[in-house]
């Protein structure tokens, strides 16, 4: 290239050839890598027609698979939700030796590969594990069951609200809550009225994060759950058996489903927020 | 949709220890420590005491089974295949959506998160149900020779498309905070666009994209969901999360426990090194 | 102690650094007292011990006569108003006024009622309904005020409460805060790095550096007696002159300043002089005693409309001086010229201790 004619940002032609050719290549890998399956899955659910999704629906094991699914993601985000918001106050607002320790140990279940969570479940719960006569002896079943299924979705989920609220509480800092207190507020009423209502699109956005990751959970549920039908059967794990049993067109319509709850949660929170703060600042 | 998850390290500045610290203070810390260490700290230490429980003997002679060196074997061909890939495609994404002004770029900018969202066995659903030998797609590439579902191609699309917002999120920040003007000081001095790019553009962002493409490669090797679909549990396409798995429902726990050790020990390591990376970033700059 | 706050005493370690060092104060009833300071002082950790919002490690506080080293922060009934507002960004303005009273139960009526009275006071009323977000700093600061002066409390503390704005707002504000300080008396505690502002709204002022007292008075005395040299220093500019004692004056080349009576023969000594109190007479007209002036040559001379600031050299040690007087004192003086110069109201200390050493330089000139 000539070095006096090299042309400025948005010049030349050449630049502007550069550009499309760019735009036209990320938009072509994301259409191919992302949209094509979505579309390949939609286009599986039209084509088994309405029929087979109410046929779907209607059957009691799926029926049954969703409300099990539900039943776990409630309690996980209720667990993952109320703890997470503790271990982020914690975090930032409080100081003590093994602190930064602890605080990396929130992200090892990021690094963690599902299944290996479900069969340190099975290592601890099952037969021979640490706590198996514990629970044994009171005739309470873990492994196989719903304690396990929601103790592994837990622990895969507990990075998402500490991570979203902790910076959060990071960012707008103490001064409010001194400023609460100097009014008269105790600790609790400074908590409710001054620092939740500023967390709580963070807290709302790592509880649908939570709910996501809870709804479409397998791997370790499939280890500790064993895919007892009818029983211990997840929404994710119908769709699994299912395809097993090469009844593709009700595992598509239960995973686009399951897909289709999850996105709209997200966005919906993303577009309450962003109206939210739009209105503020008029 | 864009999560702090990947943005920023967990924020943890100098805490202001100003408060009394009062008994309601130790409840909580006592709180977080028993939350954290006992649904965290202590499943895995049980694994990896399970994993070396007969030894380093037992450990090494049941990752010397062929079915155990393959597995991982595949699992660090593919995700390290799916960094490298991630990383060029990330990074033009990020830029594409940083640097450039198009109609639909909110939706774009929205629709390359939707990983984070789509369950992950979906994904390996929704693969199937394209590349799958039933389908059109799956059908016509299988007529040229090409086979994705049920083979390593397939675990590549599966791993490429849960990792896809990875790259992108932690080196978009980072260049929507770069000074345009140094690009222009660039240009009025007569550098192109590539020129430009290459030597004051990419340097800049080169610790988030290895940040991002580490985060991918440890993502990839644990995941299970996409790819217990795609690569329809035939031998010589199981990952290593597929293999242990297998392992688990044959109750073979001390060798799913090793294998388990080997791929914890390797994806732990890089997140906590991406974690290091991303914070002296965020030092710096 | 009666004072309406008083402090005993009183120290705060921060691991091995001693931020306030033995601090002892009063402030008068019904008045405004400045802790003024550079930062680091520990003024502001003095305040925020007072509002209990640190804990001392040693030394006692009062609050209207009762003590409070103990008490928690929101039984001591403090109005606080902090540097960057810290107003609460998702409530209005007037959830933000209201917010002491109804975290005390105070009924609806009530609380309305003193809400719409404190808009009113800092002329407001307009904006009840907006977000801090939408507020001018000078706005948010008179919001900030409002609130904490809704539950009327027994004193009010103000931390740098205009630091953050910037020179033309500052000044309304202060003249508006002095206002309304009239109007309503309140014990206030004002900390600030502003000596201009310490002095313009304080009836008493403590300047604190390092940790500790250097001096307590009013502003005159503050400005005109000051008991250091860091006082001398940093409240109001000054030249710091070199020299030595001579039968208690300081003699630096071959002038002499009064002033030094209380430093023994033969030691050195640092003379503050303020560049209003350089005298410069032409050597035409000079008359009186020669040993009280001292030649120099004015280096620089510019010109700042009715005054103007000479940068003179001490013919001898080549010291450097800066003076700043009428022009009308100035005519026929030009850059260049020999002049003879005296100093009036030196203030002479002995230069050891870190405040000397810090004026080494022109302190503040």
């Amino acid at each position: 290239m000539s070095v006096g004619t090299a042309p400025l940002a948005r010049g030349g032609s050449r630049t502007r050839l550069v550009r499309s050719a760019l735009l036209a290549l990320a938009l072509g890998y994301v259409a191919f890598l992302l949209l094509l399956p979505i579309a390949g899955i939609v286009w599986g659910v039209v084509r088994g027609g309405a029929s087979e999704v109410a046929s779907t629906f209607s059957d009691p094991a799926v029926r049954h698979a969703f409300w099990l699914t539900g039943v776990i993601t409630a309690i996980t985000v209720v667990v993952a939700g109320f703890f997470g918001l503790v271990a982020a106050w914690v975090f930032t607002r409080d100081r003590f030796p093994g602190r930064q320790a602890l605080s990396a140990v929130v992200d090892l279940p990021l690094a963690v590969s599902p299944v290996i969570v479900g069969l340190m479940a099975v290592i601890l719960f099952g037969r021979g594990g640490w706590f198996e006569p514990f629970f044994a002896a009171r005739g309470i079943q873990v492994i196989f069951a719903l304690p396990s299924m929601v103790l592994v979705t837990i622990f895969i989920c507990i990075p998402f609200v500490i991570r979203e609220v902790a910076p959060v509480l990071e960012e707008i800092g103490t001064a409010e809550e001194e400023a609460a207190h100097t009014l008269g507020a105790s600790s609790l009423q400074s908590f409710f009225r001054v620092t939740l209502p500023s967390i709580r699109w963070a807290l709302l956005y790592g509880i649908a994060l939570t709910t996501a990751r809870a709804l479409g959970e397998i791997g370790a549920v499939l280890i500790v759950s064993g895919a007892l039908r009818g029983l211990t059967e997840t929404a994710t794990l119908y769709i699994l058996l299912a395809l097993e049993e090469r009844q593709e067109a009700s595992a598509y319509v239960v995973a686009l489903t399951l897909a289709a709850v999850s996105v709209t949660l997200l966005l919906t929170i993303e577009f309450i927020k962003r109206k939210h703060e739009k209105e503020r600042a008029r | 949709m864009a999560s702090r998850v990947l943005r920023q390290p967990l924020g943890l500045g100098a805490a202001r220890g100003g408060h009394p610290v009062g008994p309601g203070r130790w409840g909580l810390r006592a709180t977080t420590a028993l939350y954290l260490g006992g649904m965290i700290l202590l499943p895995l230490v049980a694994i990896v005491s399970r994993g070396f429980g007969e030894g380093i003997g037992a450990l090494q002679s049941a990752l010397s089974s062929p079915g155990a060196v393959a597995a991982i074997r595949l699992t660090l061909i593919t995700a390290a295949a799916t960094a490298v890939v991630n990383a060029v495609f990330g990074t033009l994404l990020a830029y594409v959506l940083v640097r450039y002004r198009f109609p639909g770029r909110t939706l774009f900018s929205a629709i390359v998160d939707l990983p984070f969202a789509i369950p992950t066995l979906v994904t390996g659903v929704m693969l199937v149900a394209l590349y799958g030998p039933n389908a059109p797609i799956g059908r016509a590439l299988g007529g040229v020779g090409i086979q994705v579902a049920f083979a390593p191609l397939g675990i590549l699309v599966a791993m490429l498309f849960v990792t896809l917002p990875f790259v992108v999120r932690t080196v978009q920040p980072v260049l929507s905070e770069l000074d345009h003007a140094e690009e222009e000081a660039s240009y009025s001095l007569g550098a192109g666009t590539w020129t430009t790019f290459r030597r004051i553009v990419l340097p800049a962002l080169r610790p988030a994209i290895t940040a991002g493409a580490l985060l991918t490669f440890a993502r990839a090797l644990g995941e299970f969901g996409a790819i217990v679909v795609v690569s329809g549990n035939i031998p010589g396409t199981l990952t290593a999360p597929v293999f242990i798995f297998q392992l688990t429902s044959q109750f073979r726990f001390e060798e799913a426990a090793a294998v388990s050790t080997v791929l914890f020990t390797i994806s732990c390591s890089l997140v906590l090194l991406t974690e290091r990376l991303l914070r002296r970033q965020k030092e710096d700059g | 102690m009666n004072a309406a706050i008083a402090v005993e005493h009183l120290s705060k370690s921060f691991g091995s650094f001693t931020a306030v060092d033995d601090v002892s104060f009063a402030a008068s009833e019904g008045r405004i007292t400045a802790l003024l300071g550079p930062s680091g002082s520990g003024k502001s950790t003095v305040l925020r011990m007072l509002a209990g919002l640190e804990r001392p490690t040693s030394g006692r506080v009062w609050i209207a006569g009762e003590e409070r080293t103990y008490t928690s922060v929101q039984e001591r009934q403090v109005g606080f108003v902090f540097q960057h507002y810290a107003l609460f960004r998702h409530m209005t303005v007037r959830d933000n006024v209201a917010f002491g009273l109804s975290v005390r139960k105070a009924s609806k009526a009530e609380q309305k009622e003193r809400v719409d009275e404190l808009l009113h006071l800092v002329q407001l009323e307009h904006f009840a309904h907006r977000f801090p977000e939408q507020l001018s700093g000078g706005q948010r600061q008179r919001v900030a005020l409002a609130r904490a002066l809704a539950p009327r409390p027994k004193v009010l503390l103000l931390d740098e409460p205009f630091g953050a704005l910037d020179a033309r707002v500052r000044q309304d504000l202060r003249r508006w805060l002095d206002e309304i300080h009239r109007e309503l008396g309140i014990t206030s505690l004002l900390v600030t790095h502003d000596q201009e502002e310490a002095l313009e709204l304080a009836h008493q002022v403590v300047v604190m550096h390092e940790g500790r007292i250097e001096q307590i008075g009013t502003s005159e005395e503050i400005y005109n007696e000051p008991a250091t040299p860091f006082v001398a220093g940093f409240v109001g500019a000054a030249n710091v002159i070199k020299g030595l004692v001579i039968e208690g004056r300081v003699q630096f080349g071959q002038q002499l300043v009064s002033g030094a009576a209380h430093l023994p023969d033969g030691s050195a000594a640092h003379a503050f002089v303020r560049p209003h109190d350089v005298r410069i007479v032409v050597p035409a007209r000079a008359n009186g005693d020669a040993r009280l002036s001292s030649p120099a040559t004015v280096e620089r001379m510019v010109n700042l409309g009715w005054t103007s600031k000479l940068v003179l050299s001490l013919v001898g040690d080549g010291q450097s001086v800066i003076a700043q007087l009428p022009n009308d004192q100035l005519e026929g003086v030009r850059e260049g010229d020999r002049v003879l110069v005296d100093f009036g109201n030196a203030k002479v200390f002995a230069p050891h201790g870190p405040a000397s050493s810090r004026s080494d330089e022109l302190a503040a000139v």
